[in-house]
């Protein structure tokens, strides 16, 4: 008989280096209008946005914790700090940001990857912005990518008739959360007809203790525009539970398209809140690429609203569950208007006593006609101790439409393993194999440092000989 | 030169509860083609899983000696290491994972070095040439969406990059049509050498009109009820298994009377 042998943990020891905690203004535990005005007050705001964050307490007060999904009971509000600043001030220079702040961002690679295939690129700090850049033609054709705290002034107009319309505080109670303790994220306009033809990237790393994290991410494409923005995050490990309860608003205007990539590995402590939405309008395009892997408890299902006739959008999304991780996640798309289209491709895998669970939600309303959607839902699970389950929901309210809907839940066969090994394969190297092989539809998909990155994480302390 | 490869002697096995070898005797040398005949349900297949060492099938009885070396316990890897090779009835699919990928892995593997992606890519095109494979599979997912002709075609393939010592090909002719058979016997006859030796299983005789066996066995009820040559082999064609589960049966009674 075969010893059983397991898919080594994704090493986290580059995430997890943490340092010591230095902030110019901490506010205090617990949520009060005091501490609202206070973070207001420091990042020296437009009165509606400090009238906008009072509104979103106050729905925050009234709304209850959903039941429904993860267990998310440990999660302590009153002492989760919701503001943290960073001992820095806003740079556009590497070199001015300070040394172990940078040195952080260079370990993770983000400096080099500017250099080498990045159009811009924006990297926070627990909760502020500390690099923000953008490629000269970039700026010359009338881009804009900058902080959130800085477009809420430069970019008033702009901010105001987008900030927070499609997330309202109103949603549920994390979105009333973010609406009111947001801070930091990335801005980014695309004037019409512009195609910013090398990737933006934004980095989020949360370093203090205890605390959350709520950036704001904006996008707007004008009519015809096309970008790629790759969002990345991560943080170290301490043993009390953080917070990300982030919100990204994208506004796909006519003929535009917009890939958003997201590589989320946040330390095991972390609950990860995060809500995200696309209006598409006619003709326009969203695809998603999302790769969820840390986190004690996600809950996250990006939604695209396809408003417009002819609208497309597109899901591509892994999830990797380990031990003591349970990872809701799926992709939401609602068909509001003729010919509209989405493709919906999923893979969850779960070990160690994981728990991966898609939920989707697939709604197309009544003058709909003609749209096409295909949701498929795989999940693989290593062992007998992990969970997987699918919930693809369907509202569908027209009848000229093509549905296709495929959903597998399964465990790692035995016979591949065995019929990998009669070919010299060890067991580790079958099952690495098999797993790669399953998430190979995704990593085609990502960006390549992030394909490789998602390699790494499956192949890891494993044998692997594939070049 | 030793010609020894493989003696099995009075191999019994069981999976669960059910006891299915029971009480095989086989010797197998360099150079040698054996061909395994019997009826559904004897046992032909169990005995290709516990040569690999598939680990559902628990040995309860006997030797497997491969070159000298008791090898019942041997992990499936190392057995492949050794230079045995099944090429399976019924082929796993391995999506994401392409044929080039996966065998230069297995490459590795079995040889021992590591293979230059294109050094490697120069022997899988030679091999693909040999057995008439168009070299477009090189980047399909293993098996995944081939039709059962390829997926045989595919096994032969392996066995052509793998090179084993002993290559037990399990019902490698059935579901194929004249024209493919054709193909994978001639494939399986290029790759025969004095170095190496196949068991070749099989409930019909369509490939032994092109393969021809040094030996023909029997399998019925776990057991070779019967070893010959080709002769044997057309004997059964004109009349089927049913003398050999009587033999069986006798043999078994009368071993309850004594």
């Amino acid at each position: 008989m075969n010893e059983k042998t397991e898919v080594k943990d994704i090493d986290r020891s580059l995430h997890d280096k943490k340092n010591e905690s230095k902030h110019r203004y901490q506010s205090a535990k617990g949520l009060t209008p005091e501490v609202i005005k206070e973070i207001s007050r420091e990042k020296k705001e437009p009165k509606w946005m400090l009238e906008f964050r009072l509104k979103a307490l106050e729905i925050y007060k009234k709304k209850e914790i959903p039941t429904w999904g993860a267990d998310i009971s440990d999660l302590d509000m009153e002492n989760i700090i919701t503001y943290v600043r960073p001992d820095a001030d806003l740079q556009s220079d590497w070199d001015q940001v300070p040394d172990e702040i940078k040195d952080t961002f260079d370990a993770l690679g983000i400096p080099e990857a500017e250099k080498e295939s990045l159009a811009g690129v924006g990297a926070q700090y627990d909760s502020e912005v500390v690099y923000h850049n953008l490629k000269e033609e970039m700026v010359e054709q009338g881009v804009i990518y900058m902080d959130m705290e800085n477009a809420v002034k430069k970019h008033e107009d702009l901010v105001k008739d987008h900030f927070m319309k499609l997330i309202t505080p109103n949603d549920h109670k994390f979105s009333a959360l973010h609406g009111a303790v947001w801070s930091g994220g990335s801005f980014v306009y695309v004037p019409a007809g512009v195609d910013v033809d090398i990737p933006l990237q934004s980095y989020f790393r949360q370093n203090a203790p205890g605390s959350g994290q709520f950036e704001h991410t904006l996008i707007i494409l004008e009519e015809g525009a096309n970008a790629h923005f790759i969002e990345g995050c991560s943080a170290p490990k301490y043993s009390v539970n953080n917070l990300h309860a982030g919100a990204v608003e994208l506004f796909i205007n006519k003929g535009a398209k917009l890939r958003y990539s997201t590589i989320e590995n946040w330390s095991r402590n972390m609950y990860n809140l995060n809500t995200k939405r696309a209006l598409v309008e006619e003709d326009g395009v969203i695809e998603w690429v999302s790769g969820s892997f840390g986190s004690k408890v996600s809950m996250l299902y990006p939604m695209s609203i396809l408003k417009g006739a002819r609208a497309r959008a597109e899901f591509t999304g892994v999830t990797f569950a380990a031990e003591g991780q349970y990872l809701d996640t799926g992709a939401q798309v609602i068909h509001a208007a003729p010919n509209t289209t989405s493709t919906v491709n999923s893979r969850s895998i779960a070990k160690d006593g994981g728990h991966a669970y898609y939920r989707g939600l697939l709604k197309v309303t009544e003058n709909a006609h003609g749209a096409k959607a295909s949701v498929a839902c795989e999940s693989l699970m290593l062992d007998n101790e992990s969970k997987s389950d699918t919930l693809p929901i369907m509202k569908l309210q027209t009848d000229d439409i093509d549905i296709g809907h495929e959903a597998k839940v399964g465990r790692i066969s035995e016979e591949a393993i065995f019929y990998l090994m009669s070919r010299g394969i060890s067991e580790e190297e079958a099952k690495a194999m098999i797993v790669r092989g399953f998430v190979e539809p995704i990593a085609s998909e990502l960006p390549l440092e992030y394909a490789v990155e998602l390699n790494n994480l499956i192949n890891l302390e494993l044998e692997g000989t594939i070049g | 030169m030793d010609k020894k490869l493989l003696k099995i002697s009075d191999l019994k096995s069981k999976v669960e509860d059910q006891n299915i070898l029971n009480g095989i005797d086989l010797e197998v040398n360099k150079g040698e083609i054996h061909v395994i005949m019997g009826p559904n349900g004897a046992g032909k297949s169990t005995l290709a899983n516990v040569l690999m060492g598939h680990p559902e099938h628990e040995i309860i009885n006997g030797e497997i000696e491969f070159e000298g070396e008791k090898i019942n316990d041997l992990a499936v890897d190392k057995r492949a290491k050794k230079g045995i090779f099944l090429s399976f009835q019924y082929p796993q699919e391995i999506p994401g994972v392409t044929v080039e990928n996966f065998l230069r892995t297995a490459k590795t593997a079995v040889s021992g070095e590591q293979q230059s992606i294109f050094d490697f890519k120069f022997l899988l095109e030679e091999k693909m040439n040999l057995l008439d494979i168009d070299l477009s599979y090189a980047d399909r997912y293993l098996n995944k969406g081939f039709s059962g002709g390829e997926k045989k075609k595919n096994e032969i393939l392996q066995m052509a990059v793998l090179e084993p010592k002993l290559a037990i090909l399990d019902e490698t002719d059935s579901g194929l049509d004249v024209d493919a058979t054709k193909t994978v016997a001639e494939g399986i006859k290029k790759l025969a050498s004095e170095d190496n030796a196949m068991i070749i299983i099989t409930h019909h005789n369509q490939i032994l009109d092109y393969i021809k066996p040094d030996y023909v066995h029997v399998l019925v009820d776990g057991k070779i009820a019967k070893s010959g040559d080709m002769e044997l082999a057309r004997l059964i064609e004109k009349e089927g298994y049913s003398e050999y589960k009587e033999e069986i049966l006798d043999e078994s009674n009368s071993k309850t009377n004594c």
